[in-house]
């Protein structure tokens, strides 16, 4: 017998279908269908969703799994976790693991971890370059048979031109975006937070958002010559959010993301050398951040994503610039973004759960991010105004470096779906 | 010693946090030290018993130096703990560094180190004081202590409207960015000059001037503190070579007759002879380099001192 769901008396959001408004949300076998027949859902498994927003799945397209090879600092199975808790039902995991996935065999190990440890939809990413040294390309065409949705060198970014331009090209073959990591590396030697007038105070060595601008407009010029897609990475500064507007308005392909600790945080916070706010690209001035919420209102910047990226505890227990860059942010996403977007009315819910589901999951083709009838029964139920303060030892992420740790936020997860399987319940002693 | 000292840190980690009421209470008791100076018996009795780890991870001879005859005219046993010679080179974390020094019952830390923020952090990690000694290019409190000290000792007890020109390498220096919050909390006026590369114009938000013309810089200069190019600092290309340096903005003969005649020179060493200064100024009239070096011991008694006392107010009320 079928199995039905009926999400009820919920505030349904579908942005993609422009849907808005109390209603039902039913899931037969794992996939969204129409309302069945009175029968039907008299055996209805029932949630009620009085108060509540229903919206899709949440889509995060940057993430670090750190399997294989790093699992002390997350896994598979603790990072599909935790991309459950924090309402994100399908994630884009990086390849700058231990070995990098360039090569088909670890793209398969990790496609056969997420068949037996995850509980979230997970699509792996390739590198771009062999071991991400940016001097011979990876073999997409392999690592596109076994399934990777995009190619990246995230956190090395490719300096050599002539590299990224012919990779541009041969990833077009297989309709492959690229996703870049947007740094000069020259420019960036020993740096480690944004250079500006808190690097200057704290004596602490800055990382210059020309370095990111210029690889920005690189990628933009090498765009418009090969034709190929590129979406920019966790972009931070002002002058990089212009010129991704600037090159849209030409119709070049080009997109790009905004990362919730990027709008919500500004380099003061480094003030106290806590390396929870070391992270890279660094957070930047008062004046990039107010730059980076406007090109997500305005669409310069295409979408949302976390740039989740654990650490352990030990490792981030040190000096300032010896700490590794990074923190986590699937568990805080949702919540810091309405504090930042919604709360401060800055747009409305629609607006943002769009760049947080199906504009992410149409930059790199993925059919999530949609209440539509048919596609698989990812949902997310959560209210938007509920206060809890951010403690990480609670999160099911492995590893605790949080930049919102102590935080009061506004906006809770109740309860995750995933091809109908609840995969998240806010109750104590939920486990799966 | 003193009645009503304006103290209750146990740590001295910048002189940001300082204000100037503590800063004058430092001064005062180094001036008290100062006096016994010239006694044939130096030592006082003040920390006989406490031991004192001088915890340098970054090499340092003059400050190290300066500590340990500090912490030995206290009467203190000064250890001290290098890199080179420690745990660290095995992959010793500074918090296990600092939880043995701890546990081998140290009663304070002195440390030096290349992460700017260090020193906060182990005052975390740490219940025993921890004394900065210079982190990064973050701070280097006792030194501003020790320059302001001798300012106040050659231009007058007060320095409001005093102006303070520093000339050099600021963008890497920790002695720089100490002895602007020190000389602005203390009223006087700061200029930064040098190369734009090692200045940057955004300095000026801290609330001191930016000058690019050397000429200007030094004509109304009270003070010329000469920094040292940091080679090993710097790793790109902030300035084309030393000999560029001196030829333009090294302090000669001909440059220094710009200065009004009772202006001092000052410089917080090692000095690059003949490249940010000329060796006859050096060792010229106008020089207090010595008496920088001096004060530095007594100055950091002073905080030796306070700091210790300010511990075992502490952990006397905690009992």
């Amino acid at each position: 017998m079928s199995k039905l769901i009926w999400i009820k008396n919920g505030r349904v959001i579908d942005p993609a279908n422009k849907r808005d408004g109390v209603g039902d949300v039913f899931i037969r076998d794992g996939k969204v269908c129409a309302q069945p027949d009175a029968e039907a859902l008299k055996r209805a498994e029932v949630i009620d969703a009085k108060d509540l927003i229903v919206a899709p799945g949440l889509v995060d397209i940057h993430v670090h799994l750190r399997e294989p090879g790093q699992t002390h600092k997350e896994d598979i199975r603790s990072g599909s976790r935790a991309a459950a808790a924090g309402g994100f039902t399908s994630i884009v995991c990086m390849p700058n693991t231990t070995p990098p996935a360039d090569n088909p065999g670890t793209i398969r190990r990790i496609m056969d971890s997420c068949e037996r440890n995850a509980v979230v939809n997970i699509y792996p990413t390739g590198c771009l370059t062999i071991g991400m040294k940016g001097e011979q390309l990876a073999p997409f065409g392999s690592l596109h048979a076994e399934g990777i949705v995009a190619v990246t060198d995230d956190g090395l970014c490719v300096q050599n031109n002539e590299i990224m331009r012919r990779a541009l090209e041969y990833a077009q073959h297989f309709n492959l975006p690229i996703m870049d990591h947007c740094q000069d590396m020259s420019m960036t030697r020993g740096s480690v937070m944004n250079e500006g007038y808190w690097s200057l105070r704290l004596g602490l060595k800055g990382w210059p958002s020309a370095a990111e601008d210029l690889i920005i407009a690189r990628n933009v010029v090498l765009s418009q010559h090969t034709g190929a897609h590129i979406h920019m990475q966790h972009v931070s500064s002002a002058y990089g959010v212009d010129i991704l507007r600037r090159a849209k308005q030409r119709g070049v392909r080009v997109t790009g993301e905004a990362m919730p600790h990027h709008v919500y945080f500004t380099d003061e916070a480094c003030k106290t050398y806590n390396t929870n706010f070391k992270m890279n690209p660094p957070l930047r001035s008062e004046r990039d951040r107010d730059a980076v919420i406007e090109g997500v209102l305005d669409g310069s910047l295409d979408i949302i994503a976390t740039d989740h990226a654990p650490h352990a505890p030990d490792e981030k227990d040190c000096e300032f610039d010896t700490a590794p860059f990074g923190i986590i942010g699937m568990e805080t996403a949702l919540a810091s973004c309405l504090e930042v977007f919604v709360h401060r009315k800055l747009c409305d819910l629609p607006f943002l759960i769009s760049r947080l589901t199906h504009r992410p999951a149409e930059i790199l083709g993925l059919p999530k991010g949609t209440l539509s009838e048919g596609v698989d029964g990812d949902v997310v139920i959560f209210d938007p105004n509920e206060s809890w303060t951010v403690d990480p030892l609670h999160f099911r992420s492995k590893s605790s470096n949080c930049p919102w740790n102590g935080e009061t936020l506004r906006g809770r997860v109740k309860r995750t779906l995933v091809a109908g399987e609840t995969v998240w319940l806010d109750a104590p002693g939920f486990t799966i | 010693m003193i009645q009503e000292l304006t103290w209750n840190r146990k740590d001295l980690l910048t002189i940001e946090e300082l204000s100037r009421e503590e800063i004058d209470t430092i001064h005062a008791l180094a001036t008290q030290f100062k006096t016994t100076l010239g006694r044939s018996q130096k030592k006082l009795p003040t920390l006989r018993g406490k031991t004192i780890i001088n915890l340098f991870i970054e090499p340092s001879t003059r400050t190290r130096i300066a500590f340990e005859i500090a912490a030995k005219r206290l009467s203190a046993d000064v250890t001290l703990v290098e890199k080179a010679a420690s745990s660290l080179v095995k992959g010793e974390s500074l918090r296990d560094t600092a939880q043995v020094v701890e546990a081998l019952n140290a009663d304070m830390i002195i440390i030096r180190h290349s992460a700017a923020g260090s020193p906060a952090y182990l005052s975390q990690i740490v219940d025993i004081p921890v004394i900065n000694a210079g982190d990064g290019a973050h701070e280097h409190p006792t030194q501003a202590l020790l320059d302001t000290f001798t300012m106040r000792e050659k231009l007058g007890h007060d320095l409001s409207g005093k102006k303070v020109t520093i000339l050099g390498d600021i963008l890497f220096s920790r002695v720089a960015r100490s002895n602007v919050w020190a000389l602005l909390k203390l009223g006087a006026e700061v200029t930064l000059a040098g190369p734009n590369t090692l200045v940057p114009k955004q300095f000026e938000e801290l609330g001191v001037t930016v000058e690019y013309n050397l000429k200007k810089a030094l004509a109304d200069a009270d003070v010329v503190m000469l920094l040292r190019i940091q080679h090993e600092r710097q790793t790109s290309s902030h300035f084309p070579s030393l000999g560029e340096y001196k030829a333009l903005y090294g302090l000669n003969r001909e440059r220094a007759a710009w200065l009004k005649p009772e202006a001092i020179i000052m410089h917080p060493g090692p000095v690059n002879r003949g490249v940010e200064l000329d060796s006859s100024l050096a060792d010229g009239e106008r020089s207090v380099i010595l008496e920088q070096v001096t004060n530095g011991i007594v100055n950091r008694m002073a905080v030796l001192y306070l700091c210790a006392s300010a511990a075992n107010q502490t952990s006397e009320t905690a009992i």
